[in-house]
């Protein structure tokens, strides 16, 4: 019997939204609703078979499921090989609730540039079919193939249809990225040639390196995590991209783009360089620390909401990094819970800063002060998306925060402590600067502007509803998400060699 | 007198050359008989036919293994593959050549000699037809450098060199605008030409001197066996090497390059960046692959060192560019490197790569002077870069293939640039090259940046009042586009079968 998981759900799911973009794309340019309409309705497609893929997954089941294999390049031994373990599998939820939500919330983003519109949805569908295919990916070159083309659209949402400083900022993601790129390239090459010659990912678990190569390799593929993710010090392209983007992209971008770099890194630095990793846990740690600190008192100091919120995500792309190396159970899988819910906290508060920029014309906040009064809803919608990210109790963020650190506290108290510092900092720039534009005495400025008149719009309220229903709902009942994630990150802290400390329970005595 | 004992010739194996030749000498012959206005046509399509006809030969002939004409010339996997190369390229480049649509006459002057800007140039501008000789020029060009891939002793090689050498620089010198760019670059690439011949010629004497022989088999021996002076093998090869290494426009010998790729009209620089490449390349791999592999250990240093200061200077020199030929003919440089990285591997891998890389380039690199032919002004071809600012808004198609054509260059996933790259790469650090690989790595990072610019200049600037119009292209430049995109996207999303062929063919025989 055919069962349910034989259907090829991941290379549907990658190549349905590649086919819209290219059906968006050759729509009349005269015709925008129709574009964004199409391009809408795909992406509602996709997430209810992403859905589907949900209910069928079987979290007690094999390490990775919905596997699918078809001959590439056999020369190399690189095939399309899709598989899904519980980790990518949440990652592939995130993608297909996000894109909907945020075509919906760039309805008029692209409307005032002189480029055309179609284009603009057709790029957003190109961009989810290929983040798709990174995730599912498990062949190493496929992998990298979709790593690579990731870059292109993305490359063209900014550039074309950004704000201010829109060249510059795309410039310097593609360049950033591309070395990153080609980092991972040399090692991916090395890879294939040191360890049997062949991309396969399983294959590949078993090959063995001498201590000087993998420690090359780990870092040719580290490098290149650490400028997706992005780790301090590799972190300055964020905030001017997140600036630049238009609100939807960028919320894509920081919501999941990025987490290709930490997911890569469970999927291929700890499993396939083992020693390596832990030889170089440590100076991870250092960096997601320092990047947890420095990016946190950025934030405190940005005028530009846009950049304010990128600088928050690499401070809390540091908690992910310390979860990650801590090599805990517990650490590891708030890690992954840590990638889900910033990807809905911040790609929320991404949407509804877009939303106050597109009213106010402006990215500013001493444009802004005293919002609230005009648009007390949004504010609202504000000050909740913000107290999100800070991981205030009952929101998701707080969930996965909390398993972090107490994961990482079990195995190494000095890093734990430190890292709980970036809490505090946290709210402070998060209450700083939702005070700052939407509490306090009305800005005079304000009242004059048009757009800042009307508060949201169902179309915006059809936006946020569900993002923050998700926050909330993770928020107080996190399991059916922790039971996906918690075998494949066993699995993944297996790989690396580390067990969790055995409790401190004393022998009673008899 | 003793009888002269003439060696049997396999006329079948040969063919493709001398159907090309007798082409080439029929050209001649029209040329003499036939009346102005009947000339063009007749010309370019027997030229196309017997282009054709060759290919046809080859394809029939890809089994054979042989060496014939006394040993003069060896057909095997190799050449045959790269005569196939040569023919498809030479083909394309035809094309470009035979377009008058875009020109009235055509990119070629009928008499170069007139003075430019004289009456006598004025009334040749509106009349007359352009030059025809160019048809059997590029054919003998073309003939010789099959003949060059298939030589199999150091004589016959020289004469196939100046066979196809002397044609392209007549060729170099006919462009109808900027002719007095034009011809200094064709008398720049003529006396550099004949130094780098001269000293080939030298080197032959010396390998001669050492070995008793000029026969690639006869060295080989003698590598392994004779008690000669060592000094003559090694001032043998170096000079050799030197006449190879200028065809082939690698460093310190590619400082023609620039000058004569911007000079010559656009459809010869296509000629010369991809059929050239291939015959240079094809030469050097026989050389050093056939006749002095004994020596390997001694060259590969040097060649290394070349291969790097090559890929560096292409690199480097590419990101100050303001012209798009200049910037073309640095990436051809740097490419020359890359390509050298494939032939120190000095494994079957290393020769059947480098051969994919020959033919995945020329097919990008005549798309990408097909396009450079279409962006015209007044004045001709628009080549100074800040013209090309906004050109995505003028004709989003053509800037939309030329994208493609840059991210192929810079090796991005999905387009032959990508799978040539990793297919030299992995052969070298298979071979233990590994500092090969990493210079390659670093140089491709520079090398983006470049092309980067373009990208932004064509989309992300606004166009100017000197933006210049694309002209729509006629059926053959279209053609020559069309086949090259074509085959840079097949050749990166299904290599298979083109990887299958070089593998196969990649065995010399001795």
């Amino acid at each position: 019997m055919v069962g349910v998981s034989d259907f090829p759900f991941l290379s549907i799911l990658t190549g349905a939204p590649l086919v819209g973009a290219l059906v968006v794309a050759f729509l009349p340019r005269a015709k925008p609703e129709l574009a964004k309409r199409v391009a809408l309705i795909w992406s509602i497609a996709v997430a209810v078979l992403a859905a589907v893929m949900w209910v069928a997954y079987d979290a007690g089941g094999e390490r990775f499921q919905f596997r699918e294999s078809y001959t590439w390049i056999p020369a190399w031994d690189a095939r399309f090989t899709f598989a899904v373990d519980g980790i990518a599998l949440v990652m592939l939820l995130l993608i297909a609730v996000l894109v909907p939500l945020v075509i919906l919330a760039s309805w008029h983003d692209a409307d005032s540039s002189k480029r055309s519109v179609p284009v603009y949805f057709a790029l957003l569908l190109a961009l989810e079919s290929t983040m798709i295919g990174v995730f599912a990916a498990a062949d190493v070159f496929l992998f990298y193939v979709f790593f690579e083309v990731m870059l292109v659209p993305m490359y063209f949402l900014i550039g074309s249809y950004g704000g201010q400083r829109r060249q510059y900022a795309a410039v310097k993601f593609f360049l950033y990225s591309l070395v990153g790129g080609l980092f991972m390239l040399a090692a991916v090459i090395g890879l294939w040639a040191l360890g049997g010659k062949t991309f396969s990912w399983q294959e590949l678990l078993s090959a063995d390196f001498s201590t000087n190569t993998e420690r090359w390799l780990f870092l040719g593929f580290f490098v290149a995590f650490a400028i997706k993710a992005p780790f301090f010090p590799f972190h300055t392209w964020l905030p001017d991209a997140g600036g630049a983007a238009p609100a939807g992209s960028a919320a894509l971008l920081v919501g999941v783009l990025d987490k290709v770099g930490t997911f890569g890194i469970l999927r291929y630095c700890l499993p396939l360089f083992p020693e390596a990793s832990r030889w170089f846990a440590p100076y991870a740690l250092a960096i997601a620390l320092i990047g947890i600190i420095y990016a946190a008192l950025l934030a405190v100091g940005q005028n530009d909401l846009k950049r304010l919120v990128s600088y928050t995500s690499i401070a809390h792309f540091g908690f992910i990094g310390i979860g990650i190396f801590a090599f805990t159970t517990q650490a590891g899988t708030g890690a992954v819970l840590y990638m889900v819910n910033h990807g809905l906290a911040t790609g929320l508060l991404f949407l509804v800063v877009g939303m106050f920029v597109a009213r106010r014309g402006s990215a500013l906040v001493s444009d802004f002060g005293g919002a609230g009064k005009l648009v007390p809803l949004l504010a609202g919608v504000l000050f909740f998306a913000g107290l999100a990210s800070l991981a205030l109790p009952g929101t998701a963020p707080f969930v996965s925060e909390f398993l972090v650190l107490i994961g990482t506290f079990t195995v190494n108290k000095t890093v734990a402590v430190i890292a709980t510092a970036g809490i505090i900092l946290a709210a402070a720039y998060v209450l700083w600067m939702v005070q700052r534009t939407t509490q306090g005495t009305l800005n005079p400025a304000l009242s004059t502007v048009d757009g800042m008149r009307r508060d949201m719009t169902i179309r915006e309220k059809v936006v946020v509803a569900p993002l923050i229903l998700l926050l909330l709902l993770l928020g107080f009942y996190p399991k059916p998400v922790t039971d996906v994630i918690n075998p494949a990150v066993q699995a993944t802290m297996q790989d690396v060699g580390k067990t969790d400390p055995a409790p401190a329970v004393q022998e009673a005595s008899r | 007198m003793q009888d002269l004992q003439l060696p049997p010739i396999d006329y079948g194996a040969i063919a493709p050359m001398l159907i090309l030749f007798g082409v080439a000498c029929l050209g001649v012959f029209f040329e003499a008989v036939l009346p102005r206005a009947a000339r063009r046509s007749t010309q370019l399509v027997v030229a196309l036919l017997g282009l054709v006809a060759a290919f046809v030969v080859v394809v029939i002939q890809s089994d054979t293994r042989i060496l014939t004409a006394g040993g003069a010339v060896a057909i095997d996997g190799p050449t045959l593959f790269l005569q196939g190369a040569i023919i498809l390229l030479g083909l394309m480049a035809l094309l470009l050549v035979g377009d008058r649509s875009l020109e009235q006459g055509g990119a070629f002057v009928a008499q170069a000699a007139i003075t430019v800007g004289s009456d006598a140039d004025r009334r040749q501008a509106t009349r007359s037809q352009g030059a025809t000789e160019i048809y059997p020029l590029a054919v003998f060009a073309i003939a010789g450098m099959m003949l060059f891939v298939a030589a199999n002793d150091l004589l016959t090689m020289f004469v196939a060199l100046e066979v196809f050498s002397l044609p392209l620089y007549l060729l170099c010198a006919l462009a109808r605008r900027r002719r007095l760019l034009s011809q200094e670059a064709a008398l720049k690439y003529f006396l550099l030409g004949a130094y780098a011949s001269a000293f080939f010629l030298f080197g032959v004497a010396l390998v001669y001197g050492f070995a008793g022989g000029v026969q690639f088999g006869t060295i080989h021996d003698a590598v392994r066996e004779s008690t000669q002076s060592t000094i003559l093998l090694y001032g043998g090869i170096a000079l050799i090497a030197i006449g190879l290494l200028f065809k082939a426009a690698a460093a310190p010998f590619h400082v023609w390059t620039p000058d004569v790729y911007q000079g010559a009209p656009t459809p010869i620089t296509g000629l010369m960046a991809a059929c050239t490449k291939v015959a240079a390349f094809g030469a050097l791999l026989r050389v050093l692959y056939v006749a002095f592999d004994g020596a390997a250990w001694d060259y590969t240093p040097v060649l290394g060192a070349i291969a790097v200061l090559t890929m560096l200077v292409g690199a480097v020199l590419a990101v100050t560019q303001t012209d798009i030929k200049r910037l073309l003919a640095y990436s051809s440089i740097a490419n020359a490197g890359y390509l050298l990285v494939g032939v120190l591997a000095l494994s079957k891998e290393g020769l059947a790569s480098t051969m994919f890389y020959l033919v995945a380039y020329g097919f990008t690199v005549i798309a990408a002077f097909a396009v450079v032919t279409l962006v015209r002004d007044a004045d001709g071809e628009a080549t100074h870069l800040s013209r090309w600012a906004g050109l995505g808004r003028r004709s989003p198609l053509f800037a939309g293939l030329f994208t493609f054509i840059l991210l192929a260059f810079a090796g991005i996933p999905l387009t032959s640039g990508f799978i040539a790259k990793f297919a030299v790469f992995g052969a070298a650090l298979d071979s233990g090259e590994a500092w090969l690989v990493i210079f390659g790595v670093i140089t491709s990072m520079l090398l983006a940046f470049p092309y980067l610019r373009v990208v932004v200049m064509m989309w992300l600037s606004e166009p100017g009042e000197s933006t210049p119009t694309v002209s729509i292209p006629g059926g053959l430049t279209a053609a020559a586009l069309m086949i090259g995109v074509v085959a840079t996207l097949v050749l990166g999303v299904a290599p298979a079968p083109l990887l299958d062929l070089t593998t196969n063919a990649a065995e010399f025989v001795r």
